[in-house]
């Protein structure tokens, strides 16, 4: 090709609520584009040849398709070629790192102006879910959790009968799939769609998983993930709601009550704690309890839901993830004057979403890096009042291949605080390995399952998710789950 | 949704719930709990299990009215539903025989205790009850529980019925005459169960407690029940709730009970304010 192509690096900034405004509600703080922003930007793609961003995505998706769709107009291509491979883009164009996956790898990256793939996904998704009586939806392209992992080599051909309910050849054979996560909608979806009869337990009173109780509003509508869970039972799935697996009933009883495979997809919902002194003061939360409270119990909206939350005014957040950043955003939107960021490496290895760090940034969220807690110190009334904390260094890259932060000798330093909320990150629970026979679990208390089916070492189970990866990513459940339904049909079909 | 098969008030502010819950009936076991929503707006509140049918498929539940939960929760009727029932949660009591064992109750925690000492009775062991109450009017299930136990001594706060004064004394009385008790479970208000904690530790008697810290999930989820325990910080949900009594913290039990007062009070003034506007409808 002779052809000079002209390179634009202006990517199309996506319209947000101002700093100031939404701060102090919890509405979606991304608006997303309109069509001649997504066009705008879907015109930069160079269409190259190399097409690096396909594989940088998880679950392959066309992505050079679908943004050529949008430069031609053909909105209900976009979402075709979209869906082939994601039925979730509305949740995943919100949530997923783009900057280290699909984003990352794009050729303009260089130029230091990759595609804005995630908000032209999240558009396309939009703009399917505001055409209802678009062709494409009633086509059954609103294929819910139809999302093959390009990873796995052969195409499942039951995937594309999006919607067909019914048996396959011979009786039905029945799956528990438990936890209501992205994993368990995805795997219960995907389960159905073959045939199989699927009950889905959740101990919530609401379905989701993290998509309810942890991400924020601002963030992830949850009328979005309503919508989704809709389609999950609208395929036959049967959700059982406030049932506690290992305690209602535990796996080695389904399986023996007629339920031919389990699927676990429980997730990592342990809080994890500092253990240094003054640690259960009133005041320091975790922030499962702390988001839990906020996103699922509403207490945003106290007193007219009944759940309360503490409204502090000086607020420190520990941790550099995702669940660092929904906290000190919730927490400014519930009032406080001001909130810390307490991360005990750099900027570079925060391991939270880039666009939730510009964000918390925009709405004035303090961050203290290098810096990382000793002690908590109280008043009269058991009530947090400052934190103690050390600064650190970072020295020799660790396993993860971050450095290492390094404790600075002499360096302790009191922030004056109210509240304290501990987001280091989460195991899985250990109730369903705890009540279950022969599952094997690690060290960090995941579960042990094969990387590419999901099957544990206990017959007749599989798991995926996050309850085996430990805290990771939505998109990553999805495919986990996706490949061990795969794997579940199999199985079943061969009984 | 779950629906209630039948109330009873037992004193004009602890209620009886028989609730139709199939599935946590089969599973129930003494000293475990469920959390219970009413509504979809509501909070989400543990309450002891206090006895089950599993024939009927149903767990009983009692309640002491004490915040907006509560006091909406004593406005339901038979036939009323209940947004979300869930359970059987924390670990069951231990249920041994060691002998003797004196089962100490206050207040509404009579009913809570009732499964326990029937099952440590089934086991073998010779039961000795202690309830107490602030007053006479207060009294209920007095013959439930004897039915239960081979002795049973009643105490009111002010002496209006049975001995005067707190179940610690009779308590300490026992543990001085009895040799023989070589276990006590105390159950009820915090307070009442740190006190029977001190009151027996010096006789080196085990004295197992059921705590009752504010929670949310009720499955290990979040930590707002965390306590300490002989030092370690331990999830009542899932690590109780029962624990040592020699060995918890009380005044930390306390002070992390107190941590929604001030909220307590704001709901519940204007829950109180709306009740009156319903009666004076009703009334015109
Ligand atoms: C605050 C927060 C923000 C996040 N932000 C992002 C983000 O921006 N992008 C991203 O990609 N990822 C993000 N993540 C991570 C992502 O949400 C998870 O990786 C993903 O949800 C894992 O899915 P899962 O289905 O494995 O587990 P979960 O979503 O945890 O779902 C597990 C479900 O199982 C239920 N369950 C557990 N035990 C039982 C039992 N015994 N019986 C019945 N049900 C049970 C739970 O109640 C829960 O509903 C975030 C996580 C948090 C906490
Ligand atoms: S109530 Fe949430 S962990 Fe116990």
């Amino acid at each position: 090709m002779t052809e000079k192509i002209k390179i634009n690096l202006n990517r199309v900034s996506m319209p947000k609520q101002e700093p100031e405004v939404r701060a102090h509600n919890f509405n979606e703080v991304a608006q997303g584009y309109t069509l001649e922003m997504a066009m705008e930007e879907a015109i930069r793609c160079i269409q190259c040849k190399k097409r690096p961003c396909v594989p940088g995505c998880p679950v392959d998706i066309d992505i050079p398709g679908f943004i050529q769709a949008i430069k031609d107009g053909d909105m209900p291509e976009a979402v075709r070629i979209m869906k082939d491979k994601n039925a979730l883009p509305g949740i995943c164009g919100r949530v997923c790192p783009q900057e280290t996956q699909c984003e990352e790898v794009c050729t303009l990256a260089k130029k230091g102006a990759p595609i804005a793939i995630g908000r032209l996904e999240r558009f396309v998704a939009d703009w399917e879910r505001k055409a209802p009586d678009s062709a494409v939806s009633r086509g059954g392209g609103r294929g819910g959790f139809s999302l093959p992992t390009g990873r796995i080599n052969s195409p499942l051909p039951f995937n594309k009968s999006a919607g067909k309910k019914g048996s396959p050849e011979g009786s039905p054979r029945r799956v528990a799939v438990v936890g209501s996560g992205p994993a368990g909608l995805t795997a219960a979806a995907e389960l159905a769609k073959m045939g199989h009869q699927v009950t889905l337990f959740e101990a919530l009173h609401v379905p989701g998983g993290v998509l309810v109780y942890g991400i924020p509003e601002f963030r992830l509508p949850k009328e979005i993930v309503r919508e989704e869970v809709e389609y999950v039972k609208s395929l036959g799935v049967d959700l059982r709601l406030n049932s506690v697996i290992g305690k209602i009933e535990t796996v080695d009883e389904l399986l023996a009550e007629g339920y031919d495979a389990v699927f676990l997809g429980t997730g990592a919902g342990l809080p994890m704690f500092l253990n240094c002194p003054g640690e259960n003061l009133n005041g320091i939360y975790s922030a499962n309890e702390f988001l839990t409270r906020t996103n699922l119990m509403k207490s945003y909206l106290f007193p007219e839901y009944d759940t309360p939350i503490k409204r502090s005014k000086r607020v420190a957040v520990i941790g550099g993830g995702n669940v660092a950043m929904d906290s000190a955003r919730c927490a400014l939107r519930l009032g406080a004057e001001e909130v810390y960021i307490v991360y005990r490496r750099s900027r570079k290895e925060l391991p939270a979403r880039l666009e939730e760090v510009e964000n918390a940034e925009e709405e004035g969220i303090v961050f203290k890096f290098l810096t990382n807690p000793k002690r908590f110190i109280g008043n009269d009334q058991g009530w947090v009042t400052g934190m103690e904390c050390y600064e650190m260094e970072l020295g020799e890259p660790d396993e993860s291949g971050r450095r290492r932060p390094i404790i600075k000798t002499g360096s302790e330093f009191i922030i004056d605080v109210d509240m304290v909320i501990v987001a280091l990150g989460t195991t899985p629970n250990p109730l369903i390995p705890s009540t279950t026979d022969g599952l094997e679990t690690t060290r960090r208390g995941t579960v042990v399952a094969d990387e590419e089916t999901g099957k544990t070492v206990k017959d007749r189970v599989w798991a995926g998710g996050d309850v085996v990866t430990g805290a990771a990513t939505v998109i990553s459940a999805m495919g986990a789950a996706k490949r061990a339904a795969a794997d579940i049909d199999a199985y079943l079909r061969g009984l | 949704m779950y629906r209630i098969l039948h109330r009873e008030d037992l004193t004009p502010n602890t209620h009886l719930l028989r609730i139709d819950a199939p599935a946590v009936a089969r599973k129930a076991q003494a000293g475990q709990f469920v959390i219970v929503m009413i509504d979809e707006v509501g909070e989400r509140i543990p309450l002891t299990i206090a006895d089950w049918d599993r024939a009927e498929g149903s767990i009983t539940v009692v309640f002491m009215e004490v915040g907006k939960t509560t006091q909406k929760l004593a406005t339901l009727h038979a036939g009323d539903s209940l947004h979300a029932f869930i359970g059987p949660l924390g670990k069951p009591t231990e249920i041994e025989n060691v002998g003797t064992v004196a089962c100490v109750a206050g207040g509404f925690a009579i009913a809570v205790i009732m499964p326990i000492a029937r099952a440590l009775r089934e086991a073998g062991n010779r039961i000795i009850s202690i309830m107490g109450f602030r007053n006479k009017d207060l009294v209920f299930w007095e013959d439930e529980l004897m039915a239960v136990s081979d002795e049973l001594i009643v105490t009111t706060d002010d002496g209006s019925y049975g001995r005067k004064g707190l179940v610690t004394e009779p308590l300490r009385e026992l543990l001085e005459t009895n040799k023989d008790v070589k276990r006590v479970i105390a159950i009820g208000p915090t307070v009442m169960m740190k006190f029977a904690s001190r009151t027996t530790e010096p006789f080196g008697v085990k004295t197992i407690v059921s705590l009752n810290p504010i929670m949310v999930d009720g499955t290990g989820m979040c930590g707002c029940c965390r306590v300490e325990v002989g030092g370690k910080t331990r999830f009542t949900c899932v690590d109780g709730p029962d624990f040592d009594g020699h060995l918890v913290d009380w005044d930390l039990l306390i002070t992390r009970q107190s941590i929604y007062l001030d909220e307590e009070k704001r709901t519940l003034d204007i829950w109180s304010k709306q009740q009156v506007g319903v009666t004076g409808c009703s009334i015109i």
